[in-house]
């Protein structure tokens, strides 16, 4: 089985960050992965992208050109990747940052207003993170000694203090 | 370090060239490769290594010369505008016999071009970029791990031919993660007796040089030289096959064209349509003979390429045009789709072009 992802937003919005722990989970759990992220002037406000593909067999192409899995964060990028979701697949829209509905009727949708959430409940600056916990949880993958193992691993032992507040914004997002 | 590490395809260069004993790294920053540098310059002072940003990149080749000439394995990295800047030094260094490993991870050209990913710079790396009658061993990694696996295979290639080595990579390879092992069985660097590194007042001077001032003993010196370049053909060529023992229609590709086209082989096959893909790992020496063998049963070769065609002209010579050989490409920081080359492919099996 593979399963393919693009997390799209602005650069600061820690979409490289949430792409990479899902790669992480996906390694700690024996899978094959890639995490391939727009590069350049991007990481400095523009528009930031990343794709990462999880899967059993070996990955061919590392470029997500059709995600099972679409995370937007910004209208921009909703514009941009909508129509790229493969039938059946699922949208994750930061809905406190992006005014307008998905238009496509055959994906699945889930309006998390994760920036205003994060704002609300002193976790600025990990609305990234709540669109992760209502993902993973989603996938029946939240929780479990992996989790842990690939926050751990993205998280350096410098910023140590910040696994609590990653995963309880995690957390939140599950509840969702 | 049997556990797998998420890596960059620059940090795994990074991290390996430093396994292999490498302890000198003389670079300019340069997208998308800069992530070379940045590892080295966390990493080289804390083992005794030297990191050093030189101020441009012919001055950064020129201190992988000068490094190399006295016996350390040396590296320096850059991206292809840099590279063509290093042209010069590499030609002096080929004409030196000396190794060194330089790695290109390709962008866009020509020109300053842009910082997406490319592979225009194959007739560069494999037919001289400098002047004069010379090769590096090119080595084109697909994937992380390769990154990895190649630059240490690089410094002992480079060591044991006396000669640059480069790593040909793209900016998709150099800026992607995946699960890498450093898991390697390092041989040591040979002796190295030709190093300038003072005689003790026990021998004659040794001398680094690449100017030969008499026709006759330079002429000798190339022939010298290219007698090595056959050795090297012979053993030293590496390629990977994919579904090519029955292929009616087969792939040439490398590097991140290569990964893609593997999607495009199954997404084929899933329709009856057999198709299989050669995967050059060095492209200079050019591994030929999985192409003479291919072009035994295949109906057609697609060359599938970030560039406007450059490979093409290799797998041509070496099916001798027995077979007809098509172009699939894309250029300037684009790369091809799966779908693309799948269109290729169905063409190609309609026997058309």
């Amino acid at each position: 089985m593979t399963t393919s992802y693009l997390f799209a937003g602005f650069g600061g919005q820690g979409i490289l960050f949430a792409g990479k722990l899902l790669a992480y989970k996906g390694l700690t759990d024996g899978k094959n992965v890639s995490w391939l992220p727009s590069y350049g002037p991007e990481m400095r406000g523009g528009t930031a992208n990343c794709s990462v593909i999880i899967s059993d067999d070996d990955i061919g192409a590392p470029i997500v050109l059709e995600p099972d899995v679409l995370i937007v964060m910004n209208n921009p990028s909703l514009d941009r990747y909508e129509n790229d979701v493969v039938p059946g697949g699922t949208i994750y829209v930061d809905s406190s940052l992006i005014g307008r509905k998905v238009n496509r009727t055959d994906v699945n949708v889930c309006y998390i207003p994760a920036t205003a959430l994060a704002s609300e409940k002193g976790l600025d600056g990990l609305a990234n993170m709540i669109i992760m916990g209502k993902l993973l949880s989603d996938e029946d993958q939240l929780g479990g000694e992996s989790l842990e193992k690939a926050l751990k691993k993205c998280i350096s032992a410098r910023h140590a203090d910040l696994l609590k507040s990653n995963y309880d914004a995690m957390m939140l997002g599950s509840q969702q | 370090m049997a556990d797998k590490v998420l890596m960059k395809g620059n940090e795994a260069i990074a991290e390996a060239a430093i396994m292999a004993g490498c302890r000198h790294y003389f670079g300019y920053p340069i997208t998308p490769q800069t992530e070379i540098a940045a590892y080295m310059a966390k990493r080289m002072p804390k083992i005794g290594g030297t990191f050093l940003q030189a101020e441009s990149e012919i001055a950064a080749i020129n201190m992988v010369y000068g490094a190399s000439a006295a016996g350390v394995r040396a590296m320096t990295s850059s991206s292809s505008p840099g590279i063509s800047l290093k042209s010069e030094g590499i030609s002096y260094i080929a004409g030196s016999d000396l190794p060194a490993v330089i790695v290109n991870a390709q962008r866009g050209g020509p020109g300053l071009g842009g910082i997406q990913p490319s592979q225009s710079d194959y007739f560069q790396a494999t037919r001289g970029g400098g002047h004069g009658d010379y090769h590096m061993i090119v080595l084109t990694p697909a994937s992380v791990q390769e990154m990895a696996e190649l630059t240490i295979h690089a410094f002992d290639l480079a060591d044991e031919y006396r000669m640059p080595v480069m790593i040909l990579a793209d900016g998709t390879i150099g800026q992607m993660m995946e699960p890498v092992s450093f898991d390697f069985d390092i041989k040591p660097a040979p002796e190295k007796p030709w190093a300038t590194v003072g005689t003790g007042m026990k021998r004659p001077h040794n001398v680094v040089n690449s100017l030969y001032l008499n026709p006759a003993e330079l002429e000798q010196n190339n022939f010298d030289r290219f007698k090595r370049y056959e050795i090297i053909a012979e053993k030293e060529t590496m390629y990977e096959e994919f579904m090519t023992d029955d292929a009616d229609i087969v792939l040439a590709a490398f590097g991140i064209a290569a990964r893609v086209s593997r999607n495009a082989v199954l997404a084929a096959r899933k329709e009856g349509i057999k198709a299989g893909l050669i995967r050059p790992i060095t492209v200079w020496p050019f591994p030929k003979a999985p192409f003479a063998k291919a072009a035994d049963h295949c109906s057609s070769i697609i060359s599938v390429e970030l560039s406007m065609g450059q490979m093409i002209e290799d797998v041509k010579l070496a099916c001798e045009c027995r077979v007809p050989v098509t172009l699939c490409n894309r250029v300037g920081g684009m790369i091809p789709t799966p779908n693309q080359i799948l269109d290729a492919i169905r063409a190609a099996a309609k026997g058309g072009k």
